[in-house]
């Protein structure tokens, strides 16, 4: 089972209310702006609590209200590429992909830099600064340093949503190699439909 | 030329700005923090008590530490007696009296450089694995340790021009309390003292200038060194 969420938010005016499960490589969640498709994604990362529920992703409970279990953020082994990147814009792309200890503690991890670096085609950018990225290479650095923490599982909120057309198929094929080669379990949020007829068969509608 | 009793008067001011600041320091930078991010009960009141010493005139301050620090005051007397330590008539009092006035305009130049640092590269830091003390030390002072500092600027200036709280609390005393402005104050006072203000009023308008020229410059540089992230 990749993904079994069953939960409810309540924030402000709107009631968040999703319940699915899931054993596809790629779960897309699609939907309007607003319908709350990011604050799923928040919860599932742990950076939103919901009022009532559980999830259970790629065979760990994360939480849930009955049994009282919230796996805190940092412990919780989710890798969330983020709408808006977030690179540490005081950090050279190197620290960046470099800043999560589940890899910086290995011993072979300027290996798995080289290798991180060469696969996402950013080895010339790893002195530059944040700030002087382009969208498309400052998505695949996000990538890079997402998949680089180790994670269990993979949250991607609008990853095109920022890029022009050719550096969208550009990031899409990487996708497409992480989702095929990678044992990852990835929750896809979008709101183009043809976007997610083509990374996945399984699309729920929020 | 300036003379030895002037520097002597000079060192006094930095050795009572410099220890009023390092002291402050820390708690402002902990009020600054509390306001910036916790939400609780009171926090208009803490806030505007916090900015008293701003507005209310200074001798008002100085008095209510004397009530406060003075041999029969609730923290006087318990430091007397626990720890043998008066702060009366001494330069630890005029530290103190400085530390209390600059302590509103630092924890305004913290909580804005706090309140500037982006919530959401928190969370990002947390969903990479890092704990509560390596996002702070990793990315929330990193990224607003310029205002920090602009800020500590600031209080040491404001420190360094303290005059009212400092004559009320501490007095004005040679060699011990009488920090530049209440040198100043003396000089005025003397026949004869006018060439003496003339070097001293020089000596605080220029390092007044340069702390506020240190503070302007290390926000700028801030500003244009990190900008406004966009993806």
């Amino acid at each position: 089972m990749s993904f079994e969420i069953s939960v409810r938010k309540r924030l402000g005016e709107r009631d968040i209310h999703v319940n699915f499960r899931s054993d596809a490589k790629l779960t897309a969640i699609i939907g309007p702006s607003g319908c709350g498709k990011t604050s799923l994604l928040n919860m599932v990362a742990g950076l939103l609590r919901p009022d009532e529920g559980h999830i259970v992703a790629a065979g760990k409970t994360l939480f849930d209200s009955a049994a009282q279990a919230d796996v805190p953020v940092e412990e919780r082994r989710v890798g969330y590429v983020f709408q808006d990147g977030r690179l540490f814009p005081h950090m050279r792309v190197r620290d960046n992909l470099l800043y999560s200890g589940r890899v910086r503690r290995t011993e072979d991890h300027s290996a798995k830099l080289q290798e991180m670096a060469s696969f996402l085609g950013i080895e010339t950018l790893l002195n530059r600064w944040p700030n002087s990225l382009s969208g498309g290479e400052a998505q695949r650095v996000t990538l890079g340093r997402t998949l680089l923490s180790d994670p269990d599982l993979l949250l991607m909120d609008e990853p095109l949503g920022a890029l022009d057309m050719a550096r969208r198929e550009e990031i899409m094929k990487m996708i497409e190699h992480v989702r095929d080669d990678m044992a990852l379990p990835i929750l896809y949020v979008s709101h183009d439909p043809r976007e997610v007829e083509r990374l996945s068969d399984t699309v729920i509608a929020m | 030329m300036v003379t030895d009793a002037e520097i002597a008067i000079l060192l006094l001011s930095l050795k009572v700005s410099l220890v009023a600041i390092i002291v402050a320091a820390p708690l402002a930078f902990g009020m600054a923090w509390l306001l910036a991010r916790v939400r609780f009960p009171g926090k208009l009141l803490l806030d505007a008590v916090i900015h008293l010493p701003l507005v209310v005139p200074p001798v008002v301050t100085g008095w209510m530490l004397l009530i406060l620090f003075g041999p029969q005051g609730a923290i006087g007397s318990w430091l007397e007696h626990w720890l043998g330590v008066s702060l009366m008539f001494r330069w630890t009092g005029a530290a103190l009296a400085a530390g209390v006035m600059a302590f509103p305009l630092m924890v305004r130049a913290m909580r804005l450089a706090i309140e500037a640092v982006d919530i959401r590269l928190e969370n990002a830091a947390r969903t990479l694995g890092a704990s509560h003390w390596r996002v702070l030390t990793s990315i929330s002072l990193p990224l607003c340790f310029p205002g920090i500092v602009a800020g500590l600027i600031l209080g040491f200036a404001r420190s360094l021009g303290e005059f009212g709280a400092t004559i009320s609390f501490v007095s004005n005393i040679e060699g011990e309390t009488r920090t530049l402005p209440l040198a100043i104050y003396s000089q005025l006072q003397t026949p004869g003292g006018e060439e003496s203000v003339t070097r001293l009023a020089i000596l605080s308008i220029a390092l007044s200038l340069a702390a506020l020229l240190a503070s302007e410059i290390l926000v700028r540089r801030s500003g244009t060194k990190r900008g406004s992230y966009v993806l």
